[in-house]
């Protein structure tokens, strides 16, 4: 969704509204030939993104049918492709260290960090008491979030149906519940400042992480 | 008047006339000063290496030492040409070495280099000094270690974003023990090891060793020495800055650091513990020129810290990384709230914008910034927005070149930097969506860019992105006086844009187009341009082979090149065919006779 937003197209009910946002008209200019030479799906598909979420987003770009202009002048366009050749106008060279660079990093990730344990308090903000997580268990940011949601979901969520999950493809039942749970992790690291979690890669944030805390997002607003 | 001075004066005064374009235009005045000037000439600039050949610039030019070339077209770093096409620099160097050229330098730019170009180079020319390869290919490191051991006098070997094949021949090791006259040695490209002893007494025994960059896989303790030993450096580009940061080496780092007092040009950081970073404080007063656009993991926080100490920039080069999906997915994978996860957008973005807000606030002498995309492919991130441009342009009066790659822009925004900086040279901005209006308004950025074409009278070089019709070329037809090169893709609805730029941009040199809508009555127009331009560019648009043909025969000296990808043309396909990528450039030497098989020259 996120994405889609940011690539100018309309977004689903969950509008992302920039500051100054609101409605957007949906003008179409559209001769170009990009619109239908990107495939935005197999954009959407790296290894982070829940497949549940990009589910919901081809529901979403389905409803809204004129998102890609099916486009009238063919004489002059190219065929779809998966990806534009030659777009973002970055140097190959630039590109293949890029590319090289996030491999490793997600490679990195995965390895998991060795002995020794990492307990850290976690504190949310509204909820009773604190609980303790050991960040070695996990390998990677999204294992985390896992986690520290079935421990704290009694509270930000409420109604979970049998299988304590959110029933999310029901979009009004989702607004109704998921209303006000706006929260934001964070995490007070070996300088003693407060940062917001996911910015350094996983390694790097087990080794500097000393607790965690979930804040109303309010509170949040001064972070960075 | 002027003839009765004697050669002698006229090539004194000569002398102090250095810019080709200056040269240039000496030469013409008349043919005494033709005379005089083409036997001074020392350095030579061929913009396109196909625009003349090796045997015609000798011949006017018989004492040349220095020579620069360029080769393929500038969308060829962007995969649109393909591999094979040209640009081979063994000719030239056959040539120079046959009429016993006493070259001195070389410069180039998009070529292809073979090793056996380079082992020609080493062994024809005593005197040879300096090496610059830009982005070029086709060369391996046995190419280099030739350069290391029969250079004698090698003060420069600069070798920048180039393809190169690692053999793993410690081609450093090379430079014999009497090489002591490096003056500038740059191998940030290359992937393979080095021998770090053999780096390091090559830097301890080269004492006016003052610009060194390093590669990957040259560590932390390794860079720790060589500062060392080489505290008189100008220019520094890391290896790996990774190293546990509170270990001896890194506090040995941070104390060789102190001790260069003449750094004024940082890069490298190709892969960083952001802990480690701190050990270049020391130096950041007095930086004119950061480039941390290779740095993998210099996450924004760490970024704005390090900026904060450099006061004096004047040229930045950064990346933004920011991982929005973590936030989005860190409930169990249930989306959060509208509400929330707007909220978290804008830290995001602000993150990213911020980071430039602290550059605008500390960096009141930037001339020169370029914004990289963090992700490619990334929808997933939100990197900077038409927030930070105006930001940096309210805080950085002296800005004159850009280079900005953002998820969205605004017209406002583009106005108000127009009227916060009058001065740009270089005006390079790419949406990541190339077609994307206004994020406000959801027009064209046409008025956008049409602001800064007005405002910034001295503009030499432009790309546009974004949503953009007819009108902007208009725009930049009227007021773009000055501009020489213009880089446009999916942009415009008809011919009538380009019309606007040819008749309009007097100065023009180099136009290269992708994806527009741009057709025949267009390009024949006034066929008569394109000799006053370098070259023109055209691919995925409208003309046809037609008139490609019709061009050709209008313009003897011009080449007209189509590039026929994949198996669809065989035999001469029809004129009304549509021509998928076309480079055509003035030239003295007519077709070029080393094109491959699917270059056609009309």
């Amino acid at each position: 969704m996120v994405e889609c937003e940011k690539l100018g197209f309309e977004a689903t009910e969950l509008r992302l509204g920039l500051p100054g946002g609101g409605e957007k008209s949906n003008a179409n200019y559209g001769k170009r030939g990009y619109a239908e030479t990107v495939d935005l799906k197999l954009n959407l598909s790296t290894k982070e993104i829940c497949l549940d979420q990009s589910d919901l987003d081809e529901k979403n770009l389905n409803k809204e049918k004129n998102l890609m202009p099916n486009c009238a002048t063919d004489s002059v366009k190219p065929p779809a492709k998966a990806q534009v050749v030659g777009w973002p106008p970055v140097r190959s060279f630039r590109k293949n260290v890029m590319a090289i660079q996030k491999k490793s990093d997600s490679e990195d990730a995965e390895k998991g960090t060795g002995a020794g344990a990492a307990f850290v308090k976690v504190s949310m903000d509204g909820a009773p008491y604190l609980r303790k997580v050991d960040l070695k268990m996990y390998k990677t940011y999204q294992e985390l979030s896992d986690a520290l949601g079935k421990m704290f979901s009694s509270f930000t969520i409420g109604k979970c149906d049998s299988q304590g999950m959110m029933d999310f493809m029901n979009e009004s039942k989702l607004m109704d519940l998921l209303n006000g749970s706006d929260y934001v992790p964070t995490y007070e690291d070996k300088d003693g400042d407060w940062m917001l979690v996911g910015d350094v890669p996983w390694e790097m944030f087990v080794e500097s992480c000393k607790r965690l805390r979930i804040m109303k997002g309010t509170e949040a607003k001064g972070l960075g | 008047m002027l003839n009765y001075f004697p050669e002698e004066v006229l090539e004194h005064v000569f002398d102090f006339v250095t810019s080709h374009r200056d040269r240039n235009a000496v030469s013409l005045v008349c043919k005494s000063w033709y005379s005089v000037e083409r036997f001074s000439r020392e350095k030579v600039f061929i913009g396109n290496c196909y625009a003349v050949n090796p045997e015609r610039v000798i011949a006017r030019f018989p004492r040349v030492r220095s020579l620069t070339l360029k080769g393929k077209p500038h969308f060829a770093d962007f995969n649109l040409v393909p591999p094979d096409w040209g640009g081979y620099v063994y000719p030239w160097i056959e040539a120079m070495a046959k009429h016993g050229i006493n070259l001195e330098e070389l410069r180039l730019k998009r070529m292809v280099v073979s090793d056996e170009s380079l082992e020609l180079l080493a062994k024809s020319f005593p005197n040879f000094k300096s090496l610059v390869l830009v982005s070029c290919e086709g060369f391996t490191t046995d190419g280099l270690a030739a350069i290391a051991s029969n250079c004698r006098f090698l003060r420069e070997l600069d070798l920048q974003e180039n393809e190169v094949d690692d053999r793993k021949g410690q081609w450093l090791s090379c430079f014999p023990d009497s090489c002591t006259s490096l003056i500038s040695l740059n191998f940030a490209c290359l992937k393979g090891e080095v021998n770090a002893a053999a780096l390091e007494r090559l830097v301890a025994r080269c004492p006016n060793l003052r610009s060194l960059r390093l590669n990957h896989a040259v560590p932390l303790d390794t860079l720790q020495k060589i500062l060392t030993q080489a505290p008189q450096l100008n220019d520094l580009g890391t290896g790996s800055f990774v190293h546990d940061p509170d270990s001896e080496t890194c506090g040995k780092l941070k104390n060789a650091m102190k001790k260069c007092k003449s750094i004024r040009s940082l890069s490298g950081f190709l892969d960083v513990n952001a802990r480690c970073l701190p050990a270049v404080y020391p130096i950041c007063t007095n930086l004119t020129s950061l480039n941390l656009s290779y740095a993998p993991g210099i996450y924004s926080n760490d970024l704005i810290k390090l900026i904060c100490h450099c006061k004096k920039l004047e040229r930045l080069w950064v990346c933004f990384f920011i991982k929005l999906i973590h936030y989005t997915y860190f409930f169990s994978g249930v989306p959060l709230s509208n509400q929330g996860l707007n909220w978290i957008m804008q830290i995001l973005d602000t993150i990213g914008d911020k980071g430039l807000g602290a550059v605008a606030s500390t960096c009141k002498e930037l001339q020169e910034l370029r914004v990289f995309p963090s992700d490619l492919y990334g929808v997933g991130n939100a990197g900077v927005t038409e927030e930070g441009l105006v930001a940096i342009s309210a805080g950085c009066p002296k800005l004159n070149s850009i280079l900005y790659f953002c998820q969205q822009m605004t017209n406002a925004a583009l106005i108000t930097v127009a009227k916060n900086c009058p001065n740009f040279i270089r005006f390079r901005l790419c949406t990541l969506n190339p077609t994307i209006p206004d994020a406000v308004t959801n027009l064209p950025l046409d008025e956008g860019f049409g602001a800064i074409v007005q405002s910034c009278k001295g503009l030499k070089r432009l790309s546009v992105s974004g949503l953009l019709t007819d009108q902007v070329f208009l725009y930049i037809g009227m007021y773009a006086e000055q501009l020489e090169m213009l880089s446009i893709a999916f942009a415009g609805d008809s011919d009538k844009g380009m019309l606007y730029v040819l008749n309009g941009c007097k100065k023009l040199k180099k136009l290269e187009i992708r994806d527009s809508p741009f057709g025949n009555v267009a390009l024949l127009a006034d066929v008569g341009k394109y000799e006053t331009m370098r070259s023109l560019w055209m691919s995925s648009c409208e003309v046809t082979f037609g008139a490609c043909k019709t061009l050709a025969e209008k313009m003897p000296r011009l080449n007209v090149e189509i590039i026929n990808e994949g198996e669809e043309i065989e035999a001469s396909p029809d004129d009304r065919h549509r021509v998928e990528k076309m480079y055509l450039y003035r030239t003295l030497v007519g077709p070029r006779r080393d094109a491959p098989d699917f270059v056609w020259t009309l």
